[in-house]
This record gives structure tokens, sequence and C-alpha cells, in this order.
């Protein structure tokens, strides 16, 4: 059906890197021995007390101010009653008339354009622990580890249209939220979960669609996967008459699709109420100033700076500033002299390859680097210089890690200088044509491949130092005679 | 000579410091007082003989090493079984926590010990302080000392009547709507509420967060003033509890009451009430007034709200702070075939009948479509009545009440009948509404030679004035010496 438009809003929850939980002073760890992180407060015992972690509180306004939103002076928890296994207490406390922070957006890149996309709101709360199935015969198990891990809850107006606005809006959220290092952004261990909200409603129509919340998605790829279908399913839906009810579905990755949960597990009214046992929080102007103070430069303006200052293409300069660690990385290389155009093209297609076949970006901050920035801007600087061709540099890459060896030093060390001697080419030239009259003869034919191979032979009996273009220059020359 | 079982704390203590006495003394006398009246007053859910005892010869060893035993030397005190108990069962007077033994001590029940007092044992309670007579409590029934027909009052039933009856010289209760008042008066002891936050209330099993409070009772005003001493302060596990320094409650006594201006609101004096007990206090007021206290009519308009206003603030807390008990992790667990069954199964176990019906009314008043006219208009209504308060403290130093309209009623009288029995704390519920201090003590006896309470209610943070007000009403009475004939 055409003329359909999407309307999307998504809710991100953020498990926080605090070292404790929010409520008590247990460690907020990923992962242990189950129920080793627990104390009565978070097992809910019965008499215990939250008291509120300030460090989160410090996070969430970092998250705020990162995002242009208000910073309430004062905020409230809430009391959200229902009924489960790993939610001890029979509540989770979380915020919900008075969230700390309100009204703010991002703005990302899609498609070659910058969108902005409101938040309604960033609130804190608890996390639950978890179930486990299938491990103990019949019974349920259930592990308190993650209960009281600190999350944000974000949550986005209905202002995302399509697939791509949605994966630009998690990207850029995530990203700012490593960069602000509040949260490591680690989907498939739920540090960085995602719901969405989706509706669809005939293009121009003012009024929203009834909408569906999708649950259950582990990846970027899967929250796309799954809004694409859900796009889909209603569009159908709507083509064909039928009538969209408003429920809770879960996506089924194997199936790739979504399955609406049962009603009784989703109707529930949750009873919110001010929580009692904590007090007001009350936000002073003062110390959001200072927190101010110590926001790093975020990406879409250092994506922006890195256009404007080093030149770059904006897709390039985006993906340079996804991380805070690479956009450094980077920037340590082109303060070391290296062009910024040729530090970009090293990063991006040799150190990052590296990097995710490592899984090294597991980590908030990647430490490991194969080499170091200087390094890296030492060996671009080489083959600018014509010292060595790329093939070299790339095979040097391996041997460089963890020497902090000065690539420069080592080429000279080694003797590993391109031979750029024309002479001394000539030679190799004339002796490869000699030992491969077919080849040269097909050449000659008009067979352009075969130079290929030629040049090949020339770089492997020079030990693969000879300058490439000035061997395919000798032997066009030589062929041509 | 007195026997060691009903010196008051204050004398037990010297005693002990002096080493007139051992600590040990003092708690085999208790222990012995608590097996020879158990039997008619059943205040005690557990008696904790040995480990009392072992705690009295630390202590022993302690003053013999010429170490300072802290200001409750050695003295055997009980605790309500609301209040956390590291290793000692705590129940909150319910089947679904009848075999709970917490992991952790209360703020008061850690700060007690360190005070130098000795727990003997765990005092009965209506189940989760949801009562005004103990005869909610699922695990035992207490009886008046004075009269073991009648109900001790309640919540802190077991704490009221192990206080008089002398089984211990002083208790912790708990107080959400009058739970230490009520039986402070039904009981013929001291009682004291102390302001919302005066007291940590970690470790303390909730009832309605808002509004509950530790309070202490004892057999005259100094002790209870010395206790509170030992329990309130700033707590760093509990956000409400204030960080505002503790005065020397004791210290504040020997003021008199010369030229202290207290109120005598209207709304406390209504038609229905027993007539002795509106003759003791008015008595009690004019003996203040001969002691040099300015007495004058006031109001508290929004009074008669206060009920209603409480049964929804409390229940819907307490909806939620039940939750928790749900056959998981702790408690009773009923085995069903689902987990909903489990739980439905567990809790209609577990829970009693007032604790069931309080549950469901706090639910349906915070049920989405219901919550903005029963709880948020409650919480408005809360703020009036506190208005009400802060207007009369204006002119006041304190107000003078009585603490409830009659003296104890009979056991099973008003068990039946839960809202007629919701009117015993008719007097005392806007204290907590309001988060002030309020103290019940002994001011006469009716026909039936049961006890009357009078309550002196305070300025928040204002126990100083409080007590002694208590203290020189109590020096210019004897009341207070009177023992249940037991």
């Amino acid at each position: 059906m055409s003329g359909v438009e999407a309307v999307i809003g998504l809710e991100v929850h953020a498990e926080l890197l605090t070292s404790s939980k929010i409520f008590c002073r247990c460690s907020a760890a990923f992962g242990g021995p189950a129920n080793t992180h627990v104390c009565p407060v978070c097992l809910g015992m019965p008499g215990v007390l939250p008291v509120l972690n300030r460090r989160v509180v410090e996070f969430a306004i970092r998250a705020g101010l990162a995002t242009q939103c208000t910073i309430a002076g004062s905020s409230r928890f809430a009391r959200k009653n229902y009924f489960y296994p790993d939610l001890p207490k029979g509540y989770q406390i979380s915020m919900y008339e008075t969230p700390i922070c309100t009204g703010g957006w991002l703005d990302v890149l899609v498609d070659g354009g910058t969108k902005r996309i409101g938040l309604t709101r960033i609130h804190m709360e608890e996390d639950t622990g978890k179930n486990i199935h299938d491990a103990h015969g019949d019974a349920s198990l259930v592990d308190f580890n993650r209960s009281g891990v600190p999350l944000l809850e974000i949550v986005s107006e209905p202002d995302i249209r399509t697939v791509a606005e949605a994966g630009a809006y998690l990207r850029m959220l995530r990203s700012i939220l490593m960069y602000l290092e509040i949260c490591d952004g680690n989907m498939e261990e739920g540090s960085f979960r995602c719901d969405a909200n989706i509706s669809v409603r005939p293009a121009g129509q003012a009024a929203f669609g009834t909408k569906v919340e999708v649950k259950n998605m582990n990846s970027f790829r899967a929250v796309e996967k799954a809004i694409t279908y859900e796009i889909a399913r209603q569009t159908e839906a709507l083509a064909s008459g039928e009538r969209i009810v408003q429920e809770t579905r879960l996506w089924d990755a194997e199936r790739e699709e979504t399955r609406s949960m049962r009603r009784k597990e989703y109707a529930d009214d949750y009873r919110y109420f001010p929580e009692p046992d904590l007090l007001p929080l009350v936000v002073d102007a003062a110390w959001v100033g200072e927190i101010r103070a110590t926001l790093p430069e975020l990406p879409g303006p250092r994506c922006d700076r890195f256009i404007r200052d080093h030149g770059l293409s904006p897709y390039d300069a985006d993906v340079l500033t996804q991380r805070k660690d690479v956009a450094d990385y980077f920037e340590a290389g082109v303060a070391a002299g290296a062009p910024p155009k040729e530090m970009a093209n090293w990063v991006m297609t040799e150190l990052l390859r590296i990097v995710r076949e490592e899984k090294l970006d597991r980590a908030l901050v990647i430490r490991d680097w194969p080499l170091t920035a200087t390094q890296l801007a030492r060996l671009a600087l080489l083959v600018q210089a014509g010292t060595i061709n790329r093939n070299t540099a790339k095979s040097l890459i391996p041997r460089l890690r963890g020497t902090g060896r000065d690539p420069e030093e080592l080429v000279r060390a080694e003797g590993l200088a391109q031979v750029s001697d024309r002479a001394a080419l000539e030679r190799a030239v004339a002796d490869v044509v000699a030992r491969h009259p077919g080849q040269a003869a097909e050449f000659r034919a008009g067979k352009d491949r075969v130079l290929g191979f030629l040049v090949g032979q020339v770089m492997k009996a020079t030990g693969g130092k000879a300058n490439p273009q000035l061997v395919q220059e000798l032997l066009r020359a030589a062929l041509s005679g | 000579m007195t026997p060691l079982h009903d010196l008051s704390l204050r004398d037990a203590a010297a005693r002990v410091r002096r080493r007139e006495t051992s600590s040990v003394e003092l708690v085999r006398a208790a222990l012995d007082r608590i097996a020879a009246v158990e039997p008619a007053v059943g205040a005690f859910l557990s008696v904790t003989e040995a480990e009392a005892l072992a705690a009295a010869a630390a202590i022993d060893r302690r003053i013999a090493a010429g170490e300072d035993p802290g200001p409750l030397a050695g003295v055997p005190a009980g605790i309500k079984d609301i209040i956390c108990t590291a290793g000692i069962r705590t129940t909150a007077g319910s089947r679904i926590l009848e075999r709970f033994v917490p992991a952790y001590d209360a703020t008061v029940t850690a700060r007690l010990k360190r005070a130098g007092a000795v727990i003997v044992g765990k005092l009965n309670c209506d189940e989760f302080a949801m009562g005004s007579s103990t005869e909610n409590s699922a695990l035992g029934t207490t009886r008046n000392p004075w009269d073991g027909n009648r109900v001790p009052g309640g919540s802190s039933g077991g704490s009221g009547a192990a206080v008089a009856a002398g089984e211990c010289h002083a208790a912790l209760g708990t107080d959400t709507g009058g739970s230490v008042r009520l039986p402070a008066a039904f009981c013929g002891v001291v009682g004291l509420k102390p302001t919302y936050g005066r007291v940590s209330r970690y470790g303390v099993i909730a009832y309605a967060s808002s509004l509950d409070q530790v309070g202490p009772l004892a057999r005259d005003v100094a002790d209870t003033a010395l206790m509170l001493e030992a329990i309130a302060g700033h707590d760093p596990a509990d956000s409400t509890a204030s960080p505002r320094p503790v005065p020397s409650y004791l210290a504040a006594l020997e003021q008199g009451v010369r030229g202290l201006r207290l109120g005598l609101p209207r709304e406390y004096f209504v038609e229905g009430m027993q007539p002795e007990v509106e003759a003791g206090v008015r008595a009690a007021v004019r003996e203040l007034e001969r002691l040099g206290a300015i007495v004058e009519p006031v109001s508290l308009p929004h009074t008669e709200y206060a009920i209603a206003t409480y049964y929804l603030i409390a229940t819907a807390e307490a909806s939620s702070n039940l939750a928790r008990y749900d056959g998981i992790r702790y408690g009773l667990r009923v085995p069903a075939d689902s987990l909903g069954a489990m739980y439905e199964a567990s809790r209609a176990a577990g829970f009693g009948t007032e604790v069931k019906r309080r549950i469901m009314l706090g639910t349906y008043a915070l049920s989405a479509g219901y919550y903005d006219a029963y709880y948020l208009k409650a919480q408005q209504v809360r703020t009036l009545i506190r208005r009400d308060f802060e207007q009369v403290f204006q002119r006041c130093e304190a107000l003078v009440t009585p603490v409830a309209p009659t003296t104890a009623f009979r056991l099973g009288e008003k068990i039946a009948d839960p809202l007629t029995m919701y009117l015993s704390d008719i007097f005392t519920i806007s204290v907590n509404l309001a988060g002030l201090p309020g103290l019940a003590l002994p001011c006469g006896f009716d026909a039936s030679g049961l006890p009357i309470g009078l309550q002196v209610i305070g300025r928040p943070f204002d126990e100083e004035t409080v007590l002694r007000i208590g203290a020189a009403y109590e020096q210019a009475t004897d009341w207070h010496r009177r023992r249940a004939s037991l």
C-alpha cells in the first residue's frame, strides 16, 4: 500500500557503569556466580530501605545535559507495582510523574541530512533480577545479581519515521552514552536495550494510528528487522481493513517475526505512587553546572569539527566519531603529523578491521590498540613519502604490534624501503618480460589484464619492495617497444 | 525492697554500673518474671533466654574489666516482633513470616544493644502492626495485665503488656496510627511516638512507610527519655531519618511547665467518649495548670477527616510494602501448579483477614481511575491536617488530649467490627499524619480499675518539651507507680 507513514518512538534502557547498585552497596558488575552480588536490600528482605547512589544521579544528569534536556530541580522516585519472581520487593523503584530529565533532543545523520529527534524524558530506575528456567529440573531459579543495578530509561518522542532513522537514533544515543562513559553500550549482554512503539497511518493524516509495543530485540539488526517487519505487518493490516490492536509483541529472532504476548501479561495496572522511603530528589544548579563542565565533546559536534578542521567526508567523520576512543586515536595520529585523510583511511580500513575481528571494541574504551596512534601516523607518513608501498606498510602492522618500535627504524633496519631506482627496476622488468614471452605477447595483442600478472612477477622478484606505479610504467614502456 | 524486675530502667542500670547487681541477675529476674506471668499475659512470641544470658554475662565481664557498658547497662528490654533481630525469629505477628529469621539487626536493635540493653525476647503485635488490640496477631493472644479479659491495645500490645507486667524494664514498639500510645494507655505505662524521621526505620518491617515510627515504652517518662536517646538519630541506611543532632532528653526533664502554653483541641473531646476518660484527662489538664502551664482551647478543624485519610494512605503503602511476601525467597510458600496460583495460595494462607482487607483497600485506592479521587485526595487532606497543627503550634508549645476515647475494651468486643476498632485511634492518628511527636502517659483509672491515658503532642522534633511536660505531670502524681496485680 503506498502512502503509508510509520510513526516510531523508542524506549531505551541503559545499564549504568557505576561500581555499586542504585540503592545499596552491592557490586553492579555484570556476571559473577549467581546471587553473589546481593544483600538484604537488593533481595527485598523485610524491613530494608533504599538509599540513593549519588553517582547514579550524576550519570543521569550527564545523560540529560548531553541530550539538551531540562534537569529538574526536584524530582521523585515512584513505585511501579507488579508481581514477578525476579522483582524481589513486588515493586520496582522508578520515576513516574516527575522524571529527572525532560524535553531534550538528538540530531542524527540520515541519508546525508540531519534529523532532529525529540527526547520525552530520561529517568532512573532499578533493574530486576533474572529468572533461570530449565537449569534445575522443574524448578525455576532466580539470580538477583542484576537486581538493583542502575538503569536509565530514555524515551524518545514519536518523531521517528523510518527504519534508517531508528537505527541512526539508536547508534547516536549509544554513542553519546559511551562518550559520557556511563554505559558500555553492550546490547548482547543487555546493558543497552531497546523497545519500540510502532504505528502506521495514511500519509498526510495528522492523528497517530494505534501503536504496538515491540520488545525482545537484542541487537541493532534485530531492532531494524523487527521495525521493518512490524511496519509491513501493520501496513498490510491497514490495507486489508483490519483493525490494529494496541498490544505488546515480542520479536522472535529465529522466525524473524513479531508475535503477540498474551494480554494478561501486559494489561497490568502498575499502581504507581511516590516512593515514601526516599525523599524528593533535589538537584541544585551549582551541581548541574559542575557536571556540565566535565562533559566531553560529543559525537555530533565532533563529527562537524572533523569535517571542518580535518577536511574529512561526512561519512568518514561519522565513522571516526562514533566512538570517543576511535576519534581520540585518529586525532592523536593527526597530531603526530599524519595527513588527516591518510590517517582516516588507515584507521578505517586497517585498524578498525583488526579491532572488530578481535572484538577489542567490547571494552568501553579500547586500550590495547594494535599500534599506537603515533606508530600508525609514522607508517602513513612513510607511505605518503614513497619510502614504502602500501602493501609493505600493511605487512608491518603485525610486526610493529606491541613493540612500540618506530616504523621508520624497522624499515631501515630491515631494508624494506621501496625500490624506486629506475635502472634497477628496468633490469628486473626486462628480466620478467624475457621469462614470460607468452604473457608479453598477449599484452601486446591487447590483453591489458595480463599487466597485473607481470607487475606481480616484478614485485616478487624485488621482494615486494618495488614502487608499484613505477613498475607499471616501466612495463608498459618495455612492452610497447 | 523492690524486686529486681520492678526497678526502673535507670535504677537497674545504675545498680549494674555500681556492681550492686549484675546484668545476669537482672536478666534472670526478668526471665523468672516472664515464666511466672506469661501464662496470664502472653506478651512474648519468643523468649531469648540463652542469648540474653550470654549477652548479660558479656556485659558483666565488660564492667568487671572496667569498660563502660553503655547507658542501658545490662538491663532487660523487649522488642516488638516487627523489628528485625539478627538470628532471632521475627514474625510481624504473621503466619507468612512465622519461621523468618533475619540475617540483620534493625538499626534500633543494634543501637539498643550498643547502649547496653539485653534483649530478653520478641513481643506480640497485630499482624504487620495492623490493629488496635493485638487480636490480629496470628501467633498468640496477649491479655491486659490489669484485666485478663481485656485487650492490651495495639498494635504494640505485647510491648505495653510486658512493660506493665514487669517482664522487662522497657520495650520498643512501632506507631503508625497510635500503636505505641494506645497500648501504653491501655496498659498504664508510658509510650512515645517520636517525630517522623527522629528514629531510623531500617530493619523495621514496613506497614506504612510515611507513617511508621519506632518508639519506646517504659514505666515512667525518664526511662522513656533514656530509651529514646539510645535509639534516635541519623542513620545512613534510612534516607528518611533526620540528620538533626539528638539532644539529651533526660536533661530536658527537670525544667517544669511553668509558663508553657498548652492547647486543648476541642475536636478531641467528643460525644460518645467514656466519661471517666474525659474526666481523667481534664483533671490532668487542671494539674498542669496548677503547675504553671497556660492552657487554652484550640481547634484542629480537619480532625474529622483523619481516619479516612489514614485508611487510604496507610493501606495504599501497605498494599505495596506487603507485595514482597510472595513465597519466592522467604516466608510461607504454599506449592501450586503455576506461579500465579502459588502467589495466591501462599498469600491466602499467610495473611490474616485484617491484612487482606487493608491490602485490598490500598490496592483499590492506587488503581488507575481511582488514584486521584482516593490516594491523591488523601495526600491533600493530609497536608490540611498538618497545617492545622502548624497553626496551633504558632501559639502553643504542645497540645494535651486523651490517647483514646475509652479504656481497654474486652477481648473479642470489637474484632468483628473493623470500623469501630478503627475509632480507637481517633485521637492518635492525626499525629502520625502530621509526623509529630506524641507521648502517652497514665493519668488515672476508671471505675473498673483500668488505666486512662493522657497524650501530649509536640512540635516536630520537640520531643524535649513533650517529655518535660510528661515528667512534670508525673512528678506531681503517682499513677505511674501503680502496678497491675498478677
